[in-house]
């Protein structure tokens, strides 16, 4: 096992007995027997139920409700609407800073999107709060839905994704384009995507005075508790949110909705301990989505297939009352050489709920487009499509001209290339059948993803016993937290991961910043590392003054810490245990804090980022139309690995969202209406198991002596992009046929012209 | 979920007096369809009468060699039976291409004849529809109708039926055995489903107080030559934008009776007798099957969305006959079209 260089801590902790194993998920027992306690499954005493009533409208006003009919129902304790709902503390509809949402939380009658929340019924059982919310009957003045990314006014707004400005340029891309010899303009199309965890938003809420205890799944534990000690005027320190496991998050649980806080008033109105889960139509709406794109790609190359420019046009929408607007084109910002970059947005104000971050927000829709275009310039070339992106392999970041902290996607693309069979690819398409006589076609895409990190702490001890504790209000969305944070733990300890505690998913805890941005294990494991090596240094510091310690004197050698024992680097022969050490020092335990953030300097100095190549391969029926991705190879580089087994199942999720970004999903919205026509896991359609034959991910060494101590990018969302650019090319490769609507159906195919029979 | 009351039939006449006593109640057996329907309030009985101990889950053999299946056996019960799977493989593939192990593990057979569209605005209470509340309108004609019907289709309703096994019970001319206030009686499949017409609120011509009891296979022997083709939007676990179910015997090289129903493109399980008819005599190849699958689409319409299904259908027709023909019959286990 490696020692880890250390390049901000005191080097007392040597690394690798845990880190780098791939343990399977300490949680995974739990889960499988159905013990793993989520949200929804608590019921405190005397709890009881709400559901929530949402509009049928896109837009207008509330003008009546049925509440008698409602309250007179068996079982119905009180109905929640505008004319009653506690006061809050803080306006819902305020945004003092980027990351604060707004929310609709029964503020006033009106409704700004379909199965926005209008009511909330409150009674003994699920059954009598959902049949009172029906019995609501609303009655609307209907406003004419403003619907699709031609539907209202465009306009440029101050900020994508957040706070990212909206157009960037580097070089003169209209004298790139020019200047070239060949030219390549095309749009592609994504739909409205919704994040669909299998668990839905749930809350269970109970009051004790002004204190308050909540179950509730969230990203962000820390994030939450302030988001809801303003809303309720009430002090952080009272309030607890538990959050041990998330069914699933992808963004959609990063900040908390407008449900989870209706959850929260709900209990405050009652006086009794609230339930409140969303039905799965209720997450269509309230709860976030990706929005939709129609987005423009200019090319230019010379005549040997440089890039001479490129210009990367985002349409997308936000809601009316709030900005997230899918920042797309900056996904052109980093893969790339070009001598000229131009990255442009602008948007439409649709009656939608507020799009939301969703799994490589930008990057998922921004690297479709891109990768897809690359294709089609390869194609305009006569290059093969990853010999032309080795041409325009980026040596440095093009558009600030930083160098890469680490880049290993020349080997991600080798060995991709390799376990694939890309070298016998024939350069025209349509050229490959199988045996039965479907078509095949082989695709590819570069996959990138910002190697980002937030600010994080910790708490280590180290007990009598010799045992350690960790803490830090970590999020586990399925991803593996639980594990991958405790194998960092353990090594930060010197110890085996069984003889550390490790405690996290809870707000009283230190704050481990948000489950996103694939910044996670980067954050809290850097703050537990922090944590490892400071109460190491302690534990050393007590051991090399102590006059009988075999290690008296050591301080300036240094020590190192393993196996519950600190050794002396210079000499293994001389150790101590924790335990001993304790003992002689007559301390029950010793303890240290530790913190993580990113180094603005280095940040400054380098660019970060992690890197893939996914290799795909699709059957298409010739006649028929139906595609199949019959393979998928994706290879990828981020740095540290602390788990394989984790971040290999990260990168399989993320390349199986792919496939179904490219072939299956879609919310189908009445253009008439603006409801959302498919709001259920039958219509909304996403990947079976039939739908995956065989999908492979390479973990790819990389070395990455910046981005920080530990060396750790993220691998979470990088799996997504990539991956649906991929499956596109090789879908024209097999039929020659260019669909540049997503999701791809066979009724594109058919209309690009498919042969028949 | 609106509150109803629950009753348990015993036997076959406590159904029929049960159903007598309220006509507007619904028959419960694997409830995939109706449970999902009640939870969104587009099913709201004041009762439901559950069947499941009626012994009415038997496969039994007929005097005239064919099969009478039972209205409670379950889909895969009967997909997998071994008297199904020799002599009907047609039934047991299209039953296989339908949703999940799960749901074929509790579906039975009167309730997938009786399960209804998947519409959108059909399952959506905030829109209107016809077929939910007649007279209210069909948003569907104008709006989101990728998933919907291409023939037979009203000024009221482009809404489809959504069953695969239905389609293949079609094509093998079954008949479903029905007991009702004037007692028993059978209905050829052809009948039992309707057209939209101006009553698409009525999905069937059962009569109120109708229970299906079985359903009834003649015996006809197709096993040389079938095929039922689901096209749809993923490979398993998804309804069929088109799906073909195709019968033929061949002898000396033409053919001397086909069959041929269409899924995924009408109100009711789409059977062409005329297309047939031409089939019979032909020889069997593109050409015969392309006027075959011209004939069945002569009237087809488009709304927008859904017009590809047309082309769609058309070549679907093409290569489930060709299928049939070859004797290489559609496999809904590695899905992979031939």
């Amino acid at each position: 096992m490696s020692e880890i260089s250390l390049t901000q801590n005191p080097a007392h902790v040597r690394h690798g007995s845990n880190v780098g194993q791939p343990l399977t998920r300490r949680d995974g027992l739990l889960k499988v027997t159905g013990a793993a306690r989520y949200a929804a499954d608590n019921h405190p005493e005397s709890m009881v139920y709400a559901a929530l009533a949402v509009s049928s409208i896109a837009r207008g006003r509330v003008t009546a409700l049925d509440v008698a009919a409602a309250k007179a129902h068996p079982g119905v304790i009180d109905v929640m609407t505008p004319e009653n709902r506690p006061p809050l503390a803080e306006d819902p509809d305020a945004k003092n800073h980027p990351f604060m949402f707004r929310l609709d939380v029964l503020q006033n009658d009106r409704v700004r999107y379909p199965n926005q929340p209008i009511a909330v019924v409150i009674a003994d059982t699920l059954e009598a709060a959902t049949e009172g919310a029906a019995l609501l009957a609303p009655r609307y003045d209907v406003e004419p839905a403003r619907v699709g990314l031609d539907g209202n006014e465009v306009f440029t707004p101050q900020g994508v994704g957040v706070g990212n400005p909206p157009n960037d340029s580097h070089g003169d891309v209209e004298a790139g384009l020019a200047a070239a010899s060949r030219r390549v303009e095309a749009t592609y199309e994504t739909p409205a995507q919704y994040h669909n965890p299998m668990e839905p938003h749930a809350i269970v809420a109970a009051w004790d005075g002004d204190r308050l205890s909540i179950d509730t799944p969230t990203q962000g534990l820390a994030m939450a508790v302030g988001r809801v000690a303003g809303l309720f005027g009430i002090a952080p320190e009272d309030i607890h949110i538990r959050s041990p496991f998330l069914g699933g998050g992808f963004g959609g649980k990063g900040v908390m909705s407008g449900p989870q806080v209706l959850g929260i008033l709900a209990a405050r109105m009652v006086g009794r301990p609230v339930k409140l889960v969303l039905r799965r139509e209720q997450m269509y709406g309230p709860v976030g989505h990706r929005g939709p794109t129609r987005q423009t790609l200019r090319l230019g190359t010379a005549g040997d297939g440089a890039l001479t420019a490129l210009a990367h046009h985002t349409r997308t929408a936000s809601s009316t009352f709030d900005d997230f607007f899918e920042p797309a084109s900056n996904a052109s910002h980093t893969l790339y050489a070009s001598p000229a970059i131009a990255t442009s947005h602008d948007g439409v104000r649709l009656d939608t709920g507020t799009p939301m971050f969703m799994r490589a927000p930008g990057e998922a829709t921004g690297s479709l487009a891109l990768e897809g275009a690359l294709d089609e310039m390869a194609e305009a070339c006569g290059m093969d499509p990853l010999d032309f992106r080795l041409k325009n392999y980026a040596e440095v970041e093009p558009t600030s001209g930083k160098p890469f902290s680490s880049k290993a996607l020349r080997e991600c693309y080798a060995q991709g290339a390799e376990r694939f069979g890309w070298a016998a690819r024939p350069l025209q398409p349509r050229q490959m059948r199988d045996a039965s006589g479907l078509l095949v076609g082989w695709g590819m895409g570069t996959a990138t993803f910002p190697a980002l990190m937030f600010q994080a702490e910790a708490r280590a001890a180290i007990k009598s016993d010799g045992t350690g504790l960790m803490e830090t209000g970590a999020q586990d969305m399925g991803q593996g937290a639980w594990t991958a944070l405790a194998q960092i733990a353990a090594d930060g300890l010197g110890l085996d991961i069984d003889q550390v505690e490790f405690r996290a998913g809870t707000s009283d805890l230190p704050d481990a910043g948000i489950a996103g941005g694939s910044g996670h294990t980067a954050t809290a494991g850097m703050a537990l590392h922090d944590a490892g090596a400071k109460v190491i240094a302690r534990l050393a510091d007590l051991a090399t003054s102590a006059e009988n310690s075999p290690l008296f004197g050591a301080g300036n050698a240094g020590v190192v810490a393993r196996d519950g024992r600190l050794f002396r680097r210079d000499d293994e022969s001389r150790s101590e245990s924790y335990a001993d050490i304790l003992a002689r020092a007559g301390l029950p335990e010793i303890e240290a804090r530790g913190k993580s953030a990113a180094d603005p300097a280095v940040r400054n100095a380098y660019a970060m980022h992690a890197h893939g190549a996914v290799f795909a391969e699709v059957k298409v029926h010739p006649e028929l139309g139906q595609i199949r991705v019959t393979r998928l190879v994706g290879a990828f580089a981020a740095g540290r690995v602390i788990n394989p087994r984790m971040v290999e199942s990260q990168y399989l999720g993320g390349m199986i969202w792919g496939v179904s970004f490219a072939l299956h999903e879609h919310a189908i919205t009445d253009r008439r209406s603006g409801r959302i026509m498919n709001a259920n896991l039958a219509e909304y359609h996403v990947p079976v198991n039939a739908d995956i034959p065989s999908v492979e991910a390479i973990l790819v060494e990389e070395h990455d002596p910046h981005v920080n101590a530990l060396g750790i990018k993220g691998v979470g969302e990088i799996g997504v992009t990539g991956t649906a650019g991929a499956i596109a090319n090789a879908v024209w490769h097999a039929t020659g046929i260019r669909v540049r609507h997503l999701p791809i159906g066979l009724e594109g195919l058919l209309a690009g012209g498919l042969g028949d029979a | 979920m609106k509150r109803f009351d629950y009753v348990r039939a015993n036997d076959v006449g406590e159904a029929v007096a049960a159903l007598a006593a309220s006509p507007a109640a619904r028959i419960i057996a694997g409830g995939t369809n109706l449970v999902d329907l009640m939870k969104y309030d587009v099913e709201t009985p004041e009762r439901v009468i559950d069947i499941n101990r009626l012994p009415l889950n038997t496969i039994e053999a007929t005097e005239s060699g064919g099969l009478k299946i039972g209205a409670l056996v379950s889909n895969a019960d009967l997909a997998y039976d071994s008297r199904i799977a020799e002599r009907y493989p047609l039934l047991s593939s299209a039953l296989l291409a339908g949703a999940s192990p799960q749901l074929r593990n509790l579906a039975t057979t009167g309730g997938n004849l009786l399960q209804r569209t998947r519409c959108y605005y059909f399952y959506d209470t905030g829109t209107p529809c016809n077929k939910r509340e007649p007279g209210s309108g069909c948003p569907a004609i104008e709006g989101v109708n990728r998933i919907h019907a291409i023939l037979g289709t009203s000024d009221q309703c482009i809404a489809t039926h959504p069953s695969d096994m239905c389609v293949a019970m079609a094509a093998l001319d079954a008949k479903v055995h029905v007991i009702g206030p004037g007692g028993e009686r059978t209905i050829a499949f052809e009948d039992f489903h309707r057209l939209p017409g101006d009553m698409p609120e009525k999905d069937t011509n059962l009569q109120p107080g109708d229970l299906i009891t079985a359903v009834e296979l003649p015996a006809e022997d197709f096993t040389a030559h079938h095929s039922y083709l689901k096209l749809r939007d993923r490979q398993s676990y998804a309804f069929a934008l088109v799906s073909v179910a195709a019968a033929l015997k061949i002898e000396d090289g033409r053919i001397t009776q086909a069959r041929l129903a269409l899924g995924g493109v009408a109100h009711k399980p789409w059977r062409d007798t005329e297309a047939e008819a031409m089939l019979k005599n032909s020889t069997p190849g593109v050409a015969s099957f392309s006027a075959a699958a011209a004939k069945v689409l002569e009237t087809a319409r488009g709304y927008g969305e859904n017009s590809f299904k047309i082309d769609l259908a058309r070549r679907a027709i093409v290569r489930t006959l060709k299928q049939a023909a070859d004797g290489t019959p559609q496999s809904q286990t590695d899905k992979r079209i031939r």
